[in-house]
């Protein structure tokens, strides 16, 4: 007699199955930085329904109420919970609103000098020969000249808008990701199922596309997240200069900006969105580190 | 970017005092070779720089080049300050790192070398200014002068530098105490600080000093902020005054000059390092 039950042998498999997959993902979970990721997830939902959340107006100014300090202090009011610029603005509103400028370009340029940079090294990387060479003489170009300098000149230029800052720092920004891609492309191409989808006589738009950007795509998202953090700083940087999104709305860099002059009177002006910077930056730093671990043991050295 | 320049508005009605009759101005508009089309005024502007001679600042009145070599010397003054402040910091920091590696002060320098990374300089530096000038009044806040107006910007700019440089002698140092002759010199029983500050030093610098090299001209970047914030008569503050004056041959002159510059120290470096590590070798 058979005692040989098919179907239950297979329940056990999955059922062992299922909880191995359980195990790793609550392994997954706890790794998961949840501070950074909260915080991001505050800024972004600030960015996003930031004009309705402010306690007060962010553009409103109050004269009458110019330089509240924070509520804790002799004279703050909990009207303010942050305190107030020279002009009367509440600050904590315009960090929340503030956070939509970051983040937008943040992302904007992160996106596009992503694309562009993706797309350079797929060209490169995979079509090899002449077209490699001329890229990546350029992107070595772009990676040798004073990115700020060169973004100062060019936002002074154009004249500082939000779109303006978008287009010079997607423009300057490609090429690191060019390079780092371009290797992981050269390794990729070598892989065996690129050799069988030659055989398969897929073209090579396809192969680029289907077969190679998909294995890159991992390295992708850990340089733009930390990426990001760069990208953030380099506008509050030009908003800091005078040459980011321009005054009337609230950019971090130039609230910092606003309160230099002020700083022996009002030291609340400039510290407050500069630890907004910091909390954002930070975030994106830590939350790139641990995805550089997870999803790329290779970096696992750097 | 010259073409670039060009869009940013008319410089002869921004040189011209608000009551100049139009006439006044079309004579000045000659005068600085505005009326030519732009395409012979590119060759004119290419043709004269590679002399030597990038036009007259319109702004001061003098050669730019003049300008930018008056104030060249001081921001490789705070340049060669903030590099002196980060191996003093980064160097030390690292080796003690890596010697207890996992320890508290380890684990301290970390956390301290993430949050660095994640601050804006411009922010970095007037968080300083609120504590050692206005707080604790011990440093004036801007300006160039006596050595304490060297600190608080020399610090500021070295400040990404000093993580990198922390971060680069840790990894350094580890490699090497995990080396086969540190053991051997353990088991001779060479005393641990020996073995750390000549075995193990002397051959975790060479990474350290050539990689320090070939990130030196990214202090660059940092000076037009630093200098900025601290009001430090250098290039990175010219640009930035230059941009608000619309004084575009000065613009032009300084981000050509300083990218040239830039990249050739590069290119230096590039050189040098094969020289430096015999390990190196170029194809």
């Amino acid at each position: 007699m058979l005692n040989f039950q098919p179907d239950k042998e297979a329940k056990e498999t999955i059922q062992v199955l299922d909880r191995f997959r359980l195990i790793k993902m609550r392994r997954v979970i706890r790794g998961i930085p949840w501070i950074p990721v909260a915080i991001l997830f505050l800024f972004l939902f600030c960015g996003i329904f930031g004009s309705y959340i402010t306690p007060n107006d962010p553009m409103k100014t109050n004269l009458k109420a110019a330089k509240t300090p924070p509520f804790w202090q002799k004279g703050g009011s909990t009207k303010y919970l942050l305190g107030t610029d020279s002009f009367g603005r509440d600050i904590l509103s315009r960090i929340i609103k503030g956070a939509a400028i970051s983040l937008q370009v943040g992302f904007a340029v992160v996106v596009f000098a992503g694309a562009l940079g993706a797309m350079i090294a797929l060209l490169s990387g995979y079509l090899g020969g002449w077209v490699d060479a001329v890229l990546m003489r350029i992107t070595d170009m772009f990676l040798s000249m004073p990115y700020l300098m060169i973004a100062i000149a060019l936002a002074a230029v154009l004249g500082p808008s939000k779109h303006n800052i978008i287009l010079i720092m997607a423009i300057l920004g490609w090429a690191g990701y060019a390079r780092v891609l371009r290797g992981e492309v050269l390794r990729i191409k070598g892989a065996d199922f690129i050799k069988l989808a030659i055989v398969a006589r897929a073209g090579k738009a396809r192969i680029m596309l289907r077969h190679i950007f998909p294995n890159i795509v991992n390295t992708l998202v850990v340089l733009a997240t930390l990426q990001l953090g760069i990208v953030i700083i380099m506008e509050s940087s030009l908003s800091f200069l005078g040459l980011g999104v321009p005054p009337p709305e609230p950019a971090w860099g130039s609230m910092v900006a606003d309160g230099r002059i002020m700083m022996f009177t009002a030291w609340w002006i400039s510290t407050w969105p500069g630890i907004a910077i910091l909390l954002v930056v930070l975030s994106c730093n830590l939350l790139g580190d641990w995805l550089r671990v997870r999803l790329d043991p290779k970096f696992r050295q750097l | 970017m010259f073409l670039l320049a060009h869009l940013s508005g008319d410089p002869a009605l921004l040189m011209a005092s608000p009551d100049a009759k139009p006439e006044d101005i079309e004579a000045l508009r000659v005068l600085l070779g505005l009326k030519k089309p732009l395409h012979v005024q590119f060759w004119l502007f290419i043709s004269k720089a590679v002399q030597g001679d990038f036009g007259t600042s319109i702004r001061w009145g003098k050669p730019c080049l003049e300008v930018w070599l008056t104030r060249f010397p001081n921001t490789l003054l705070l340049g060669g300050a903030a590099i002196t402040f980060t191996l003093l910091i980064g160097i030390p920091t690292g080796i003690l790192s890596a010697v207890r590696a996992g320890g508290w002060f380890d684990n301290f320098g970390k956390a301290f070398a993430l949050a660095g990374q994640s601050m804006p300089v411009f922010w970095v530096g007037i968080m300083l200014m609120l504590l050692f000038s206005v707080i604790l009044r011990w440093l004036p806040t801007s300006g160039m002068g006596s050595w304490q107006h060297l600190l608080m910007p020399a610090f500021t700019l070295g400040w990404y530098f000093t993580a990198a440089i922390t971060r680069l002698s840790r990894s350094a140092m580890l490699d090497i105490l995990d080396s086969e002759y540190i053991k051997m010199a353990r088991i001779k029983g060479v005393p641990e600080i020996l073995v750390i500050l000549k075995h193990g030093f002397r051959n975790a610098m060479i990474p350290v000093v050539t990689l320090a090299a070939l990130n030196i001209v990214t202090l660059l970047n940092g000076t037009v902020i630093t200098e900025t914030v601290f009001n430090w008569p250098g290039i990175g503050r010219l640009i930035v005054d230059s941009i608000f004056a619309r004084d575009y041959p000065m613009v032009q002159t300084c981000v050509l000059v300083s990218s040239a510059l830039f990249i050739f120290t590069n290119l230096i470096v590039d050189i040098l390092y094969a020289y430096i590590d015999p390990r190196i070798k170029y194809q």
